[in-house]
């Protein structure tokens, strides 16, 4: 069982890939139960026990499908394109810190991917990469309501990006850091009142969870796959797991930005009396025990955080309409931009 | 570490040829963007990991993005390609011919010579240094270069504004 530091790091690097492919699976059925749930229906339950293997029937039927391969489209990069928007999404969840650190022993495991000090930067790039496979499937399936659905994809991200980024300044000026795991454990400071980030930063979070909304595609911003006046936007052309892929790698990319949120926000790991907990623990089981099992409980915390803030995700889809196009554009850049700067000068000042 | 520098200069080269030589405009673009990532890569090396983040976001994840754009809008069929005279052909080779004697002029007289492990400072590169040495050393140059940002985005402003009496579609 000796295994040497970055052999434990690849492991906990694995274990992060299974549970976003996890969560990944059950977001959808989650999103089902949620819908039929918010609109008074069953919603589904034919199977398995309360419908828990609807994710693997949905695989099947995607697996058995016919792959289908549009005229005149470009093989190779309608091919590539899902598979570029399923590794921009599983890219993003490496540097984020899922807890503290375990100790046994002499090793210290890091519940964390990789440990950089420009996180935050690595989280905005490889958001900003997640529109290419977008983009590249909709040109390439050489349709008009594709090409349109990876434009509209193009110029939201883009748009929607600035302010994002603007949002997350102002995080930067209170933190000084761009290490998620500095920003996490400057949220919670042993002895004092620290509070999380939201109550320093109530208007860069409301910025940045509309932004997170666009960025992901999700409704009321899911204008790329709008099938009222799309047909089914960029995916329209694909079938089978290719299709598969990229409904995937939306909800991949909503526990992201959900646990990109938790961290930035509300404290990643951390929960209200946890030092005190580990002090209360620390006199009949040991320092070393009572921290790892505050860093267990911190990890439930921090996935209590993400599971809410998906379903917040799913709650907003199933209540709000659509915006329309101009509507989008203007919000983006009338309002969310200016209001995140004038956030930044709310923060400096 | 040598055979990573190698790896990434052999696949920055050869997604840089795959830019000038691609017939397909958009295989030209994800081609630029593979190179962008690999310079990340050499980026990385040096130990410059805000430059590296950087680059990816502000090149790869928006200047090309739009490039891709403006591309898809173009009608991209082999007889709407245009056709360049001998003439501009001729000046594109002296002009990148010359610029190519300029960098091996320049590059020639260079000693190759690597850190001293003992005096090396690990933090170099790091976003914090970087910002000291920007706001502190270069403090008139970069405000300078974020009053002509300004500027060109004032005058993008200008030229993309509706004039008054103009339809809107």
């Amino acid at each position: 069982m000796e295994l040497p530091a970055l052999g434990w790091q690849a492991l906990v690097i694995l274990v992060v890939f299974g549970v976003s492919l996890l969560i990944a699976t059950y977001s959808t059925y989650a999103e089902r139960v949620i819908a039929a749930f918010l609109q008074d229906r069953v919603g589904p339950d034919r199977a398995g026990p309360f419908g828990l293997l609807q994710p693997l029937a949905d695989a099947v039927k995607l697996f058995t499908k016919e792959e289908f391969f549009p005229a005149g489209s470009n093989r190779a990069l309608f091919v590539f394109g899902p598979c570029l928007a399923m590794v921009t999404a599983l890219m993003a969840s490496a540097v984020i810190p899922f807890g503290n650190y375990l100790q046994f022993g002499s090793t210290i495991i890091w519940l964390q991917g990789i440990e950089v000090n420009i996180g935050m930067l690595y989280v905005f790039g490889v958001v900003s990469l997640g529109v290419y496979g977008i983009m590249i499937g909709g040109w390439a399936s050489n349709n008009k309501f594709s090409l349109l659905g990876a434009i509209r994809a193009a110029s939201q991200n883009i748009s929607y990006e600035l302010a994002m980024g603007l949002s997350l300044i102002a995080v930067l000026m209170i933190s000084e850091t761009l290490s998620l795991r500095e920003i996490t454990l400057q949220q919670s400071v042993p002895g004092e009142w620290q509070f999380w980030n939201i109550v320093k930063q109530p208007l860069g979070f409301i910025i940045f969870i509309v932004c997170a909304f666009a960025e992901t595609n999700r409704t009321p911003f899911d204008l790329p796959e709008c099938e009222t006046e799309l047909v089914g936007g960029y995916h329209t052309e694909y079938s089978s797991m290719k299709m598969g892929l990229y409904l995937f790698a939306e909800y991949i990319n909503v526990f992201v930005a959900s646990a990109v949120m938790s961290v930035l926000y509300f404290g990643g790991f951390n929960f209200p009396f946890q030092y005190e907990l580990r002090a209360f623990l620390a006199e009949s089981q040991g320092m070393v025990t009572a921290h790892n099992i505050v860093t267990g409980l911190g990890v439930v915390a921090i996935f209590v955080k993400i599971f809410s803030f998906i379903f917040f995700f799913m709650w907003v889809r199933w209540t709000l309409p659509r915006f329309r196009y101009d509507q989008l554009m203007r919000l983006g850049w009338t309002i969310l931009i200016p209001l995140a700067i004038f956030n930044i000068l709310l923060t400096g000042g | 570490m040598s055979s990573l520098f190698f790896f990434l200069s052999f696949v920055a080269l050869f997604s840089a040829l795959g830019v000038v030589l691609a017939k397909n405009p958009v295989h030209s673009v994800l081609f630029l963007i593979l190179t962008f990532f690999t310079i990340s890569g050499h980026y990385l090396l040096l130990n410059a990991q805000f430059l590296a983040a950087v680059n990816i976001i502000v090149y790869a994840g928006a200047i090309m993005v739009l490039f891709l754009f403006v591309i898809m809008f173009l009608n991209l069929n082999a007889d709407t390609e245009p056709h360049k005279s001998a003439l501009s052909k001729i000046a594109a080779a002296i002009a990148g011919g010359s610029l190519l004697l300029i960098l091996v002029a320049a590059l020639r007289d260079i000693q190759p010579g690597g850190v001293d492990a003992s005096t090396f400072d690990s933090q170099i590169g790091m976003v914090d240094r970087l910002g000291m040495v920007l706001y502190k050393q270069y403090m008139l140059p970069f405000e300078l270069v974020s009053v002509l940002f300004i500027v060109a985005m004032v005058g993008a402003m200008m030229l993309g504004k509706r004039e008054t009496g103009e339809r809107n579609f």
